[in-house]
Order: C-alpha cells, then sequence, then structure tokens
C-alpha cells in the first residue's frame, strides 16, 4: 500500500525550518509567487501576521489571505555576530521587527542594506527572497 | 486567612561544568535546604521538580529525582516555564498549599546546560521562541533581549555605559557569592576592549559582559501552610504576594519592545495581594539575564519611572546601601543562569535576607523582598513577595 504522501512544504521556509507540517502550508506558495501574505479571518475580519489557520476569537478555520505590502515602520533591530547551530553560515546578519499598523512582521534585514543606514522608526518595505541555502524568505529593504 | 510560609532554602553552587549526573545534583540544593529546615523526608507531602526541557537526555526528571531524594512514595509534579520555571513551581506549591491538598510542598529547580556546546545551547533557547516563524531566521536569546535594548535606547536615550554599569554592579557582589560561577569584578573599561570577552560584540548593541553565564545548578524551597510553618521553623518567611502573567510569543505581537509587559502585569497582581507599593520594597532580585533586562525591570516593577531605570543605575540607588538595593547576589550576570534553578535561588537570596542571614551582603534590616522572575523573552512573567511578617 502506498504510503500517504506529507505536506510537508513549510521545511522550505528560512535557512532551517524546525517545522514541516502545518495547516497554513499555502504560505509557502504565495512565497514560490514572490508574495507575503498574512491570514484575516473571513468571519471576523481580524488579520494575523504571522498567518494562522485558526481564528480564536470567531472559533472558525475559514481564512483568506491577503499580500503584506506598503511601508512599515522598523521597531528595533539587532546584528548578530553569533549564531546557533545550522546558521553560521549566514553571518553577520540582523534581525529586525516591522510595524504596518494592522500588523507587525518579524524577519531579517536584506544584506544589501548596510547596518549603519538602520535606525529606529525608519520606514521599511518586506520583499521575498532566498536564503543562502537557496529556501524562502523574506527580508526588510529601506522604502 | 491562613499564610503560607517558605521553612527552607537551598541551592548547589552555580558552576560552568557540574561534575555529576541531574540527580546528583539536585541532591546538592535539596540537602542545603532540608538541613536549612531541620526537617526529614517524611515531611514533605509532594514535590515540585521544575526545569526547561532538551538540555539533558533525562526525561520527565521529576520521577528519577523524587527517588534519588527519598520522596517516594509521595506525589511529585513536573513545571516548566523556560527561565522562569521554579517561579511557576513556586506558585504551583502555593496552591497546592493553600487549597489544603497537602502541608508542606517541596520545589525543587535544576538545570544542566554544560552537555551542549555553546551554539547548540543558543539553539535550544532560541527554540524557547517562536519555532514556526521566529527560528528559521537564526534568532537566539541575546539578539531578543538586544532588540528590547535597541529600543529603550530609542526611546529613552539610555546609553551602552548604562548597560554596563548593570554589570559592573553584579560583578562588584558576583565575588562575595561563593555560590556564584563568575567571580570576577568588571570595569567600564572593559566594555571598550572590543577584542576582549566582556568588550566583544555579540548581538548588536549587546556585548559579551552584558550576558549572564550559562550555568549547571540546582536550587530547592520548601513551603508550608502556617501552622506546620509556625510549628516546624523559628524563622518561617511568609509568601505575601504573587503574580504571572503571559505574552504572545512572537515578537509580532508585542506592543511594545522597551519593556516586558508580563513584569508590570505581574507586579501590580503580586502588589495588590500583598497590599504593598514600589515604595514598600526594601531588597530585590530581578532577572537580569541580560543587562537591559534589569533596568527593564527597575520601571516594570515601579522601582522607577518609564524611561528613568537608566538614572537609578547611574545614581547607584540599586546598589547594597541604595534606596533599593538589586541582585546584591550577583543576580545572573553574576550568580549564572541554570534556567531551572534561577528562579528558586533568586527566592532563596531574598529569604536569607529577610532573615538577617546573608552576610557580606547584608541588606539593612528588611522586612519585604521582591522577586521577579522571566521565562523566554517576557514570555512567561513571575513577581513574588515575600515578607518577615
Amino acid at each position: 500500500m502506498a504510503k500517504k504522501e506529507i505536506d510537508a512544504r513549510f521545511n522550505k521556509f528560512g535557512t532551517v525550518s524546525f517545522t514541516d507540517v502545518t495547516r497554513i502550508n499555502d504560505f509557502i506558495d504565495f512565497l514560490e509567487q514572490g508574495k507575503l501574505m498574512g491570514a484575516r479571518c473571513k468571519t471576523c475580519g481580524k488579520k494575523f501576521f504571522p498567518p494562522r489557520a485558526d481564528c480564536f476569537h470567531s472559533l472558525d478555520s475559514d481564512m483568506d489571505w491577503f499580500e503584506v505590502t506598503g511601508t512599515g515602520k522598523l521597531v528595533s533591530y539587532s546584528a548578530l555576530k553569533y549564531a546557533p547551530s545550522g546558521f553560521k553560515d549566514d553571518l553577520p546578519y540582523t534581525i529586525a521587527l516591522v510595524d504596518f499598523g494592522e500588523y507587525k512582521v518579524f524577519g531579517r534585514i536584506d544584506g544589501s542594506v548596510s547596518f549603519d543606514a538602520l535606525k529606529v522608526d525608519m520606514d521599511m518595505k518586506a520583499v521575498v527572497t532566498e536564503t543562502k541555502n537557496g529556501k524562502l524568505t523574506y527580508t526588510f529593504q529601506k522604502a | 486567612m491562613s499564610k503560607v510560609g517558605i521553612i527552607g532554602v537551598g541551592q548547589s553552587k552555580f558552576v560552568r561544568t557540574y561534575p555529576g549526573s541531574v540527580r546528583e545534583l539536585a541532591f546538592e540544593g535539596f540537602k542545603e535546604a532540608m538541613q536549612d529546615a531541620e526537617i526529614g523526608v517524611d515531611a514533605i507531602d509532594a514535590t515540585v521538580v521544575c526545569s526547561a526541557p532538551e538540555y539533558d537526555k533525562q526525561r520527565s526528571p521529576a520521577g528519577v529525582i523524587a527517588e534519588y531524594l527519598g520522596l517516594n512514595p509521595q506525589p511529585t509534579f513536573y513545571a516548566e516555564a523556560l527561565c522562569a520555571s521554579s517561579s511557576t513551581g513556586l506558585k504551583l506549591a502555593y496552591s497546592l498549599v493553600k487549597s489544603g491538598l497537602h502541608d508542606v510542598v517541596m520545589v525543587l529547580g535544576f538545570q544542566i546546560m554544560s552537555q551542549l556546546s555553546s551554539a547548540e545551547s543558543q539553539e535550544r533557547m532560541g527554540r524557547g521562541a517562536d519555532i514556526q516563524w521566529e527560528s528559521p531566521f537564526g534568532t537566539m536569546m541575546p539578539a531578543y533581549y538586544a532588540m528590547h535594548a535597541q529600543a529603550h535606547i530609542a526611546k529613552y536615550g539610555t546609553t551602552l555605559e548604562d548597560l554596563a554599569a548593570v554589570r559592573v554592579k553584579a560583578a562588584t557582589y558576583g565575588p562575595l557569592n561563593e555560590k556564584g560561577v563568575f567571580r570576577k569584578t568588571i570595569t567600564m573599561e572593559q566594555f571598550e576592549e572590543p577584542q576582549g570577552f566582556v568588550g566583544g560584540p555579540v548581538a548588536s548593541p549587546l556585548r559579551g559582559g552584558d550576558c549572564c553565564a550559562n550555568a549547571d545548578g540546582s536550587s530547592c524551597i520548601i513551603v508550608a501552610n502556617e501552622e506546620k510553618a509556625k510549628a516546624l521553623s523559628s524563622k518561617p518567611i511568609w509568601i505575601k504576594g504573587l503574580g504571572s502573567a503571559s505574552a504572545p510569543v512572537n515578537m509580532a505581537g508585542r506592543d511594545q519592545l522597551h519593556g516586558l509587559i508580563v513584569a508590570q502585569q505581574s507586579a501590580q497582581q503580586a502588589y495588590k495581594m500583598a497590599g504593598v507599593t514600589p515604595q514598600d520594597i526594601d531588597v530585590a532580585e530581578v532577572h537580569d539575564c541580560f543587562t537591559i533586562a534589569e533596568i527593564m525591570a527597575y520601571e516594570n516593577l515601579g522601582f522607577a519611572k518609564p524611561g528613568e531605570g537608566a538614572a537609578l543605575i547611574r545614581s547607584k540607588e540599586t546598589y547594597k546601601e541604595g534606596r533599593i538595593p538589586v541582585n546584591i547576589d550577583g543576580g545572573l550576570l553574576s550568580k549564572g543562569h541554570p534556567i531551572g534553578a534561577t528562579g528558586g535561588s533568586q527566592i532563596r537570596t531574598i529569604v536569607l535576607q529577610l532573615r538577617g542571614e546573608a552576610g557580606e551582603i547584608q541588606v539593612k534590616d528588611p522586612a519585604i523582598g521582591l522577586v521577579h522572575n522571566i521565562g523566554g523573552v517576557g514570555l512567561y512573567g513571575h513577581v513574588t513577595i515575600l515578607g518577615r511578617d
């Protein structure tokens, strides 16, 4: 008997993904199309980033997708000089949080942005890109 | 309303590498607490064992440790909340006693971290955050707290020197604590040497000296209902207030990065329950896993107004002779941070202070003390207020 195929698309997310199977796997298909997406509950309209499969407010699992577009404000950032296991080849890199108003997005600053150019509250935009090891991710660039 | 008292406290030495197994390490904190309480194992009605998982191979450590400490057939429970595991355990023990289910309950916290390399340990700690949406970016605890530091600097003008001053204070008292892992002093000048261990960058703006040391260690706290506490102990210290809160694990769910909401919320609950204000606190232990964490704690606990935490360390008001002495045992920064043992060790320090048994680090005649213990990056918050009366 054939083994049931496992939908492990999420292991393509980031330098090292710690999650294979999730009900929000379509997020990966959107990344492949160059789109960074959040989820919105069809029942109550609540927007979620990171996206999620279920809404605790309406107890519904009927979600729509919306694209993360426009500019947000840089809330904070940190440049790492040491990395956890599995990320050494990425060094140095900078993690950051960007506030888009209705939601915030956690990720990395794009390698094209110099560290000295970073300032809390500056305008940033999210772009879909690839990691050094060829996985899917998104980064923040100057808006 | 009946009270819940602490009748025994103990901890192992916090060391870089403990030359023994988890159960043997647990015995060290246990032995000191039992000798302190002057009771035998038959007096213990239940244990709550506390640690953060995946740093050692033993699964379900409560059973193994209860057996090794001679605490069968009494029930044993396991509590986990990352770096706040043993404060969680204390709250559970309080509840078990207060409910009348058990009279005397032991809280045993432990952690062996030295079986892992530093990078592996960072990966484990990072996985205490959001593994689905954050860990794939290569996150680690110093970097998360560094983001809080950067936000605090941007909002309030806090400086790298203010952060360093917190470490200089911790390292003033570290050498006095025979249980601590880092017993050297640190100077501001050492922070200016980018090639050195103290001044070298880790995750901007935090430098090596801004980060606490991983350690192996255990702690043990014995709590009892009022009747038993008075019968068994000549010097019980009373649990006057407890507060706890949780926050979204992903930074994207946080309303602010310049402070920890869980600490504010836990403090408000604990002050209310104890019927005291921040001005009433005579001595405190706060969760200084990184220097910025102590400055945020000053503000979140109400020792300083928002944005004025840095001024409190600049004026040295949190030194032993100051208005509100904080982390006079060296804190996590110098005493060391064996995750699951940390909350119990903080409680032990405050109990010894309130009894007047803190030796060289004794603060002048404290009546009310506070412990602030945080799990993850402001994920779990616990504030405990203890008193002599």
